[in-house]
């Protein structure tokens, strides 16, 4: 064991109540080090899948800010809550059965807030992903759906844009549907993928996938130095 | 200026969808007088509805974002095609130019983004092709000699009077560059009324009525189509002509331009096919 090195101790308030905990620590482990336990809002612990939005205000600093709390170190000061959910309701369609091609303003109808975008840009500053949330508001507004898909891609549907948007915007239900469209209108589909699937269900590597279960560190880290590549792969 | 020749274009929404009629034909038209459309490389939309509450500074980002735009891509002449883009970009521009309070608390709110220093004109294609007379004329290579055309201006172009690209009660603007193009204008009292705009959202009766009354003037008064430029416009006159006797083609100026000019763009989202009578009267194929 390392040195147990003395840490500094900072104060954040969660909900308003002070705890004293140590510096470094990233928000979630903050709030178990302050003796919460997590029955909602935490997930991966990774930054991907979006349960843990956290909401704060640093010390000195006007402004309201969020992100993940698996991935946000704590900072002295810092007033926080987190969110368990965010409310919002989700368009029904079949995605077989809608027709992109025919039909440019297809998201706008899914979706007909949108129209309501002031362009504040709220929705791009409060996402922890660093996406440009607005540009992808607009881009559906236009009916430009690739564009859309490609922008949002990143998205880990934390709620955090439409928390925090005026015009009471689902981004990320609308994020997702583009996404959806794009990937079964708009790009081109892989034939490697078809076979490889046909593959899967054929239970081609089955044995394969047991052996490798069965195998230690060490033994994985050399067959995966020794991989070959095939033509396609 | 960064672009040595051509004009910083805003298209809006409904341009990159219902109207892409109107898009095609304006960017052939203007590639054709050799000062092309150049869409610009960031915008937002409009809002489609310019807000008149004095306090209603939220309903004025949109449009002032897309100035800043403009502005950080060197340009200060802006080109819009839809009438309610127009309308709305001209009119907030020019309430931050006249009320510098308001631009302050809007760059304020704009934070890490550019200040807009108020220095973009906002201008409808229109106005460009006015100033384009001589230009326009020599490559007119198929007069519309055959077709009696009635202009239709609505609204947006004219009203408020601040922001009016011609005479509000008297506008000509349409009808000099129909005649430019050789088409047998047919004088149109009715052509500053209101086609009833968003009425068509919730009181299509509304709209039904105006539309009844605009084209039944026009149609007695020997038009065979209508031309205009707003998109709104046109699906009013367009769609909702079906609920009365009625027929005839509603033409984005620009696709007449256009046709003039031996081009053949646009024309695919009517819902009278304006293509059938171009073919009756041989102008098309
Ligand atoms: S786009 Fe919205 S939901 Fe998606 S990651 Fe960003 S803030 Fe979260
Ligand atoms: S927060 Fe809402 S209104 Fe503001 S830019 Fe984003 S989508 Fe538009
Ligand atoms: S717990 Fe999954 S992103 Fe934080």
């Amino acid at each position: 064991m390392p040195e147990e090195k003395e840490k500094k101790m900072i104060d954040i308030y969660v909900m308003g109540r002070r705890y004293k905990v140590p510096e470094g620590l990233t928000i979630m482990t903050a709030l178990e080090y302050a003796g919460y336990k997590y029955v909602r809002g935490c997930g991966c612990r990774g930054g991907f899948c979006g349960a843990c939005s956290t909401v704060f205000r640093n010390k000195d600093d006007y402004k309201l800010k969020m992100d993940l709390a698996c991935q946000t170190a704590v900072e002295d000061g810092m007033f926080l809550v987190q969110l368990p959910f965010v409310p919002s309701v989700r368009t029904m369609y079949e995605v077989d059965e809608i027709e992109p091609e025919k039909d440019d303003n297809l998201l706008l109808e899914h979706y007909p807030e949108i129209a309501r975008c002031v362009s504040c840009n709220t929705c791009t500053k409060a996402c922890p992903q660093d996406i440009e949330v607005m540009d992808y508001v607009q881009a559906s507004l236009r009916g430009d759906i690739d564009r859309a898909a490609s922008l949002s891609f990143d998205c880990i549907q934390c709620g955090l844009c439409s928390i925090r948007c005026p015009a009471d915007i689902k981004h990320y239900h609308l994020a997702q549907e583009a996404r959806r469209i794009k990937g079964k209108y708009i790009d081109t589909h892989s034939e490697q993928l078809k076979e490889r699937v046909k593959e899967l269900d054929g239970c081609v590597y089955d044995e394969r996938m047991k052996e490798l279960v069965k195998m230690s560190k060490e033994e994985i880290k050399i067959v995966y130095d020794k991989r070959e590549f095939k033509k396609g792969e | 200026m960064i672009l040595m020749d051509g004009y910083l274009y805003y298209p809006g929404c409904t341009l990159k969808t219902k109207a892409s009629d109107y898009e095609q034909s304006a960017i052939a038209v203007m590639e054709a007088l050799g000062k092309p459309l150049v869409e610009m490389d960031d915008w937002y939309c409009c809002g489609a509805v310019q807000s008149l509450t004095t306090d209603d500074l939220i309903h004025q980002i949109a449009p002032i974002r897309t100035m800043c735009c403009a502005q950080e891509q060197g340009e200060n002449t802006l080109v819009t095609l839809c009438d309610m883009c127009y309308n709305v970009l001209k009119q907030a521009n020019q309430r931050v130019k006249d009320q510098p309070e308001n631009l302050d608390t809007i760059n304020d709110f704009l934070d890490e983004d550019p200040d807009y220093l108020g220095e973009v004109e906002v201008y409808h294609l229109f106005e460009i092709l006015r100033d384009m007379k001589k230009e326009i004329s020599k490559k007119v290579v198929k007069p519309l000699s055959d077709l009696k055309i009635a202009p239709y201006y609505g609204c947006m172009l004219l009203r408020p009077t601040g922001i009016a690209i011609d005479d509000t009660e008297d506008p000509k603007i349409m009808e000099e560059l129909l005649e430019l193009i050789g088409v047998d204008v047919i004088d149109n009292p009715k052509r500053t009324e209101c086609c009833g705009s968003y009425h068509s959202v919730n009181r299509s009766d509304i709209v039904e009525k105006r539309v009844e009354d605009l084209v039944a003037r026009a149609v007695e008064d020997g038009a065979e189509a209508i031309a205009l430029s707003c998109p709104l416009c046109q699906f009013n006159l367009d769609y909702y002509q079906r609920t009365t006797d009625y027929d005839i083609p509603i033409f984005y100026l620009t696709e007449l331009i256009a046709l003039a000019f031996g081009l053949e763009v646009g024309m695919k989202k009517h819902w009278v096919d304006p293509k059938k009578m171009l073919k009756d009267k041989k102008i098309l194929e």
